[in-house]
């Protein structure tokens, strides 16, 4: 599983990657976690809110931070 | 306490929460007055008429009124918010004509949901999608200078009548500044790159929306803002309650009292360069208001540190040459120059 974490360096953003890694850890899945900071590759996705999360391509939260447990149901269903 | 509500409004689903709750919330606000007076008179037994006593009483009878009001409005809004992404915002303002564009763009720049770290790529996505150059800047200038937290504490803290004057003074500016400059027809200092930006469209997921979300979204909004700005609005009634009578009449009011021309440009001077949202500034324009600072410097200096700051410009600097940052600094500066002037005159 690829995970992507769109976003600069906000606090929100930094947020979102912490919450990503930590349900990746409590799941055990097999996913790498990268973090997209620049602006050109962020927009290629079409999003205008950030953090976003983009899993396996595909854009699956946008301008939110959710709880671990929330984001496991999510990566749950797009694994 | 507060916390306590959400977390147990979390766990439940769905409709009846609410449905019970707000009749709640209805009895408790209207019972305040004598809710505090009881607490006061009652309950610690104090002795009413002198000054620590009624300030005190100030203090119990605000804290939770303007709490109260809080947690309604932000619910309302994290409901009312889910319904307007800055996706559908986009489509709205695509091809509108500029002055309709402006209004539209300065009235959903309040109700979308919209944080500065996300200015730039909501500025490449509009750019992108050929909404108008000066119909962005509005919704840029309303989007962080308006919303339900500015609006309840003001109502809160200084009334209906201040309220009222800030979201429709806000709005006039937002709306004439953006047709300003779009009427300036400066698209040649938006920086060269954005127009090779190449907006993509990632494959999303089709999630429906479904009410008990959306309820949820409301609880986020309550846990997430009231979680993060209690503090400073505690602050703020307490300095208010404190101040009040107290504080002998100063510099400030010398410096930025009626009688100054200076007072406005000063304020905003002193407030450009800072960084604060709604909820961190209004405490300090209460302590102004209190040591005599007239309410068109007070509402000056607050719009100038809100819609006008430093980080912002460099955040917008990625996007746009400094000639356009120039001319929208200095539209917004000149808007707010007038909307003090006005209210120190005829208030």
């Amino acid at each position: 599983m690829e995970i992507k974490i769109l976003g600069t360096d906000c606090s929100r953003c930094k947020a979102l990657e912490r919450v990503t890694n930590d349900t990746v850890k409590v799941m055990g899945l097999d996913a790498s976690v990268s973090k997209v900071e620049d602006i050109m590759e962020i927009m290629k996705y079409g999003v205008m809110t950030t953090p976003a999360l983009v899993v396996n391509g595909r854009v699956v939260l946008k301008g939110k931070v959710p709880s671990v447990n929330k984001l496991k149901d999510l990566l749950i269903k797009n694994q | 306490m507060k916390e306590k509500v959400v977390a147990i409004n979390r766990n439940m689903n769905g409709w009846f929460v609410p449905a019970i709750l707000l009749p709640l919330w209805i009895i408790i606000y209207w019972n305040l007055k004598p809710l505090a007076n009881f607490v006061i008179d009652d309950l610690f037994g104090l002795a009413s008429g002198n000054h620590l006593t009624e300030t005190v009483r100030f203090f119990i009878f605000e804290v939770p009124k303007v709490m109260l009001l809080l947690v309604l409005i932000i619910f309302g809004v994290g409901i009312l918010r889910t319904y307007f992404t800055p996706e559908k915002t986009r489509t709205i303002l695509e091809g509108k004509s500029l002055f309709t564009g402006n209004i539209l763009a300065s009235l959903l720049g309040i109700i979308t949901p919209f944080c500065s770290c996300s200015a730039i790529p909501l500025f490449l996505g509009f750019v992108e999608a050929g909404v108008p150059l000066g119909v962005t800047f509005s919704f840029l200038i309303a989007a962080p200078m308006i919303n339900e937290v500015a609006l309840v504490l003001l109502i809160g803290l200084f009334g209906w009548k201040v309220a009222v004057i800030y979201v429709g003074t806000g709005l006039i500016i937002a709306i004439l500044a953006g047709w300003i400059l779009g009427k300036l027809g400066l698209e040649k200092f938006v920086a060269d790159w954005v127009y090779n930006v190449k907006v993509g469209q990632s494959p999303e997921l089709e999630v429906k929306t479904t009410f008990y979300d959306r309820i949820n979204s409301g609880y986020d909004a309550v846990k997430d803002i009231v979680g993060k700005i209690w503090i400073y609005i505690i602050i703020g009634i307490a300095v208010g309650a404190g101040a009040h009578g107290y504080v002998p009449q100063d510099l400030m009011s010398n410096l930025l009292g009626k009688g100054n021309w200076y007072g406005v440009p000063l304020a905003i001077l002193i407030g450009v360069p800072m960084y604060s949202n709604a909820a961190g500034i209004i405490p300090i324009v209460s302590v102004l208001i209190e040591k005599g600072v007239s309410l068109g410097t007070a509402l000056a200096f607050m719009m100038s540190v809100i819609a006008l700051s430093l980080p912002e410009i460099i955040i917008l600097k990625k996007v746009l040459k400094w000639q356009l940052i120039a001319t929208f600094v200095g539209i917004v500066t000149v808007g707010i120059l007038i909307v003090g002037f006005v209210f120190n005159t005829i208030m």
